[in-house]
C-alpha cells in the first residue's frame, strides 16, 4: 500500500512535468504495485458509481456537487480502474480526518470491476446505446453482463433510468432499486425487448412488452420543465445545464444523492450552481469570439447535442463546428455518423473538422446540409467561423484536446 | 433505360438490421439516382410491416444475435425476399445481413440455424471477433478495391459453386470476402459501405437502371481514396498485393 502510493506520487510528477492532468498514470503505476487497491481505498467510504452511454461525466458532477466539499471524484472522464485509484489517491494526500464520500464515473464494460471492489455501493445507470462497437460489446450483450453482475451484488443499491429497456431489465433482478424517469430520445438500440427479442410497445411516455411483459417502471423521481417529483412531492428548481438529456441526469443524481443520504432540498440547492462540467457546456472567450465546447461521441448523444444546440443557438444563429476522430478513444469506426440526424442542421452555418472530416462530409452531403470543409487543427477551423456564437461537438479526442487548449487559453 | 416510375429500394427491418448506420446505404443509392435525374423511393420495412414483393433493390444491414433472428423469422415466414431475387431484384447483404442469406449460421446457443439459403454459404463462429479497417479487391464485379470496417464473431465459407467478392487484407484468417451470387451480393464490410466506395454503389444502381452517366462526387471519392491510402500504408501486405493486377482508373 505504502510501496502503491509512493509509486503513484512519482508518477504523478512525471505525468504532470510532461504536461499532462496525471488523471490516469498515478493509478496505473499504482495498480501495478499493488493490485488490489481499489478495494483498499474505498473501505469504508460511502460511494455511488455512475455508468452508462452518455451523461456519465454530467451526472457524476452533479452528484458530486450535492455532496459538498470533501468528496473525492474523478473529474476529468478518468473512467477505467487506473482512473479511479488515481483519484482516490489524490484526494486521500488531503489527509482529511474522516474520508468523505465517493463520487466515480464507471465505464460500462467495467461496472463488474468497480462492484467487486465496493458490493455496497449506490450504482447509478443511466442508459446504453451504441458507441465504440470496434472496443465495446454490441449494445445488448453489456445490459446482460450490467444484470449478471448486479444480480452477483445484492447489497448494491440501484438508481436506474426506467425510459431505457436495456437499464430497466439489467437492474430488474435487484431488489434494492429506485426507479428515475431519466429520459431517452434515442430508441434505436432498444427497438427489441432485451429479455425476449420480441418488438417493444411504445407510446410517446411509456414502453413495453407484448410477449414477455417487462415494463417501463413507474419512476418515483421525475424531472419536469418547472417541477422535479421526489414519491409524490414536487420540489421546484432550476438548472444552469441546457438541454432535455440534462434534465434526466439531474434526476438520475437527486436519486443517488439520496441514496447517499443528502435530502432532496439541499441536493437541489446544490445542482443549480452546477455551470460546467469538465469543460462541458463552459463559454470561453477566445479573441472576438465566443466558443461553447461539446462531446458528441454516438448517435443517441448527437440526438441530445442537436437539442442543447438549438437550446445555445436559438433561431438558427451562430455556427456549429463538427469535429471526428476515429482514434481508439472515440471508436475506430465512425460509421455510427450515419445514424445521427444531421438533417437537423440544415439551414445553419456547420464547419467539418477532424481527422475524419471526409467521412463527416460525406454524411452531411446526404443530409442535404451546406458546410465548409476545414481539416486545420479543429480550434482553427473554428475560429474561422464567421457567425458567432460558435459551439464545437466534438469526438472524444477533439474534445479533451479541445478542453486543454481553452482552458490554457482562458 | 427509360423508367417512367421510381425505384423503389427496400431497407428491411432497419430497427432491427442497422447496427451500424446501414440506412446509409439506402441515402447512398437514392442520391446517386436523384442527381442523376431518376427518383428513387426509399421503403422503411419495419419488423411489423409486409415486406414488398416488387422493390428494385433490397438492402439487409448488420445485427445484434437477438434481433439477427427475429429478422431471420419473419424474413422466412415472409417468402417476399425470396419471390423478389428470383425476379430479378437486387439483394445487397451486409454483415449479419449475409450471415442470413447463406445456407445456415450458428445461434448464441451453440446450435447451427438454417438460414435464407439465397447463396451457399455457411456461417461458423470465429475464435475471436474479426475487428477493424479491411480493404477487399473486387474480382468479381471489377469495381477495384473496395474499403470499409468490419466487427464480427461468424465467418462464412462459400460452397463449391460460389463466386466471392474477391481476396481481402488484412486477412485476419480469412482469405475471401463476401459473395457475388447473380444480382445478390454479400459483404462483412459493414454499415455504410456504399458511401465509402462509389463505383460499387453504381455497380448495384446500374443493375436496375441501365448504364448510368458518371457522376462527380468528390467527398465520397476523397473517402474511398483516404481510407484504401490509410490501410496500404497502415499495414504490412504480403508483395502481391501492393501490386495490384487491376489498378483502380481514376474517376473522371
Amino acid at each position: 500500500m505504502r510501496l502503491a502510493r509512493i509509486a503513484a506520487g512519482g508518477a504523478r510528477l512525471v505525468a504532470q512535468l510532461r504536461g499532462g492532468r496525471a488523471s490516469v498514470l498515478p493509478g496505473y503505476v499504482a495498480l501495478k504495485v499493488a493490485p488490489d487497491l481499489l478495494s483498499t481505498l474505498l473501505t469504508g467510504r460511502a460511494l455511488c458509481l455512475v455508468s452508462g452511454t452518455n451523461g456519465k461525466t454530467t451526472t457524476t458532477a452533479l452528484v458530486a456537487a450535492t455532496l459538498g466539499h470533501g468528496v473525492t471524484t474523478n473529474k476529468d472522464g478518468a473512467n477505467l480502474p487506473a482512473g479511479w485509484v488515481s483519484a482516490l489517491l489524490d484526494g486521500h494526500s488531503t489527509r482529511a480526518a474522516a474520508p468523505g464520500p465517493v463520487i466515480l464515473e464507471v465505464d460500462e464494460s467495467y461496472l463488474p470491476a468497480a462492484l467487486d471492489a465496493a458490493p455496497k455501493a449506490v450504482v447509478a445507470l443511466l442508459n446504453l446505446s451504441r458507441d465504440q462497437l470496434d472496443r465495446h460489446s454490441e449494445t445488448r450483450m453489456l445490459a446482460l453482463r450490467w444484470r449478471e453482475t448486479l444480480a452477483a451484488h445484492p447489497d448494491a443499491r440501484v438508481v436506474a433510468n426506467v425510459d431505457d429497456p436495456l437499464v430497466v431489465w439489467a437492474a430488474s433482478t435487484t431488489t434494492d432499486v429506485t426507479w428515475v424517469a431519466g429520459g431517452a430520445a434515442w430508441h434505436n438500440d432498444a427497438g427489441a425487448c432485451p429479455a425476449c427479442g420480441a418488438l417493444l410497445t411504445r407510446t410517446p411516455t411509456s414502453w413495453s412488452c407484448p410477449v414477455c411483459g417487462l415494463a417501463r417502471p413507474e419512476p418515483t423521481i421525475e424531472c419536469r420543465a418547472d417541477q422535479v417529483r421526489v414519491t409524490g412531492v414536487e420540489y421546484p428548481y432550476s438548472l444552469a445545464l441546457p438541454g432535455r438529456a440534462n434534465r434526466g441526469n439531474l434526476a438520475v443524481a437527486i436519486g443517488a444523492s439520496r441514496a447517499l443520504g443528502v435530502p432532496t432540498e439541499a441536493a437541489l440547492e446544490a445542482v443549480a450552481r452546477v455551470h460546467a462540467v469538465s469543460g462541458r457546456y463552459a463559454r470561453y472567450c477566445v479573441g472576438t469570439h465566443e466558443v461553447i465546447l461539446l462531446l458528441a461521441k454516438n448517435p443517441a448523444g448527437w440526438v441530445e447535442t442537436l437539442d442543447v444546440i438549438d437550446d445555445v443557438l436559438p433561431d438558427g444563429h451562430g455556427t456549429v463546428v463538427v469535429a471526428v476522430n476515429a482514434r481508439g478513444p472515440d471508436g475506430r469506426d465512425p460509421s455510427w455518423l450515419w445514424d445521427v440526424p444531421f438533417e437537423q442542421l440544415v439551414g445553419r452555418a456547420v464547419i467539418a473538422t477532424g481527422e475524419r472530416a471526409t467521412d463527416l462530409a460525406v454524411r452531411l452531403d446526404h443530409a442535404g446540409v451546406a458546410y465548409r470543409k476545414d481539416t486545420r487543427e479543429p480550434l482553427v477551423a473554428a475560429l474561422c467561423a464567421r457567425d458567432n456564437p460558435v459551439v464545437i461537438a466534438a469526438t472524444y479526442t477533439n474534445f479533451l484536446a479541445l478542453s486543454r487548449e481553452l482552458d490554457r487559453g482562458t | 433505360m427509360a423508367r417512367d416510375s421510381a425505384i423503389d429500394i427496400a431497407l428491411v427491418f432497419p430497427e432491427l438490421l442497422g447496427t451500424y448506420g446501414d440506412g446509409g446505404n439506402a441515402l447512398v443509392l437514392q442520391r446517386r439516382l436523384a442527381r442523376r435525374g431518376i427518383a428513387a423511393h426509399i421503403i422503411d420495412v419495419a419488423i411489423t410491416d409486409a415486406i414488398p414483393r416488387q422493390a428494385a433493390i433490397y438492402l439487409l444491414g448488420g445485427g445484434e444475435d437477438s434481433p439477427q433472428f427475429a429478422a431471420l423469422d419473419a424474413l422466412r415466414a415472409s417468402g417476399a425476399l425470396h419471390h423478389a431475387v428470383d425476379n430479378g431484384a437486387v439483394l445487397l447483404a451486409v454483415c449479419a445481413g449475409f450471415q442470413l442469406i447463406g445456407t445456415s449460421l450458428p445461434h448464441p446457443d451453440g446450435t447451427s440455424v438454417p438460414g435464407l439459403g439465397l447463396v451457399d454459404a455457411v456461417t461458423t463462429r470465429a475464435p475471436a471477433r474479426l475487428v477493424g479497417e479491411v480493404a477487399v479487391r473486387d474480382d468479381a464485379l471489377g469495381t477495384g478495391w473496395l474499403v470499409g470496417f468490419e466487427n464480427h464473431r461468424g465467418v462464412t465459407a462459400l460452397g463449391p459453386g460460389e463466386l466471392p467478392l474477391g481476396p481481402r487484407q488484412p486477412e485476419r484468417d480469412c482469405a475471401t470476402d463476401g459473395v457475388v451470387h447473380g444480382w445478390i451480393v454479400g459483404t462483412y464490410l459493414h454499415g455504410p459501405v456504399l458511401a465509402r466506395n462509389p463505383r460499387f454503389a453504381d455497380q448495384l444502381l446500374e443493375w436496375v437502371a441501365g448504364p448510368l452517366v458518371p457522376l462527380a462526387d468528390p467527398q465520397a471519392e476523397l473517402l474511398h481514396d483516404e481510407r484504401y491510402a490509410e490501410l496500404r500504408t497502415a499495414r504490412t501486405w504480403p508483395r502481391w498485393v501492393r501490386r495490384p493486377r487491376r489498378s483502380v482508373p481514376p474517376r473522371p
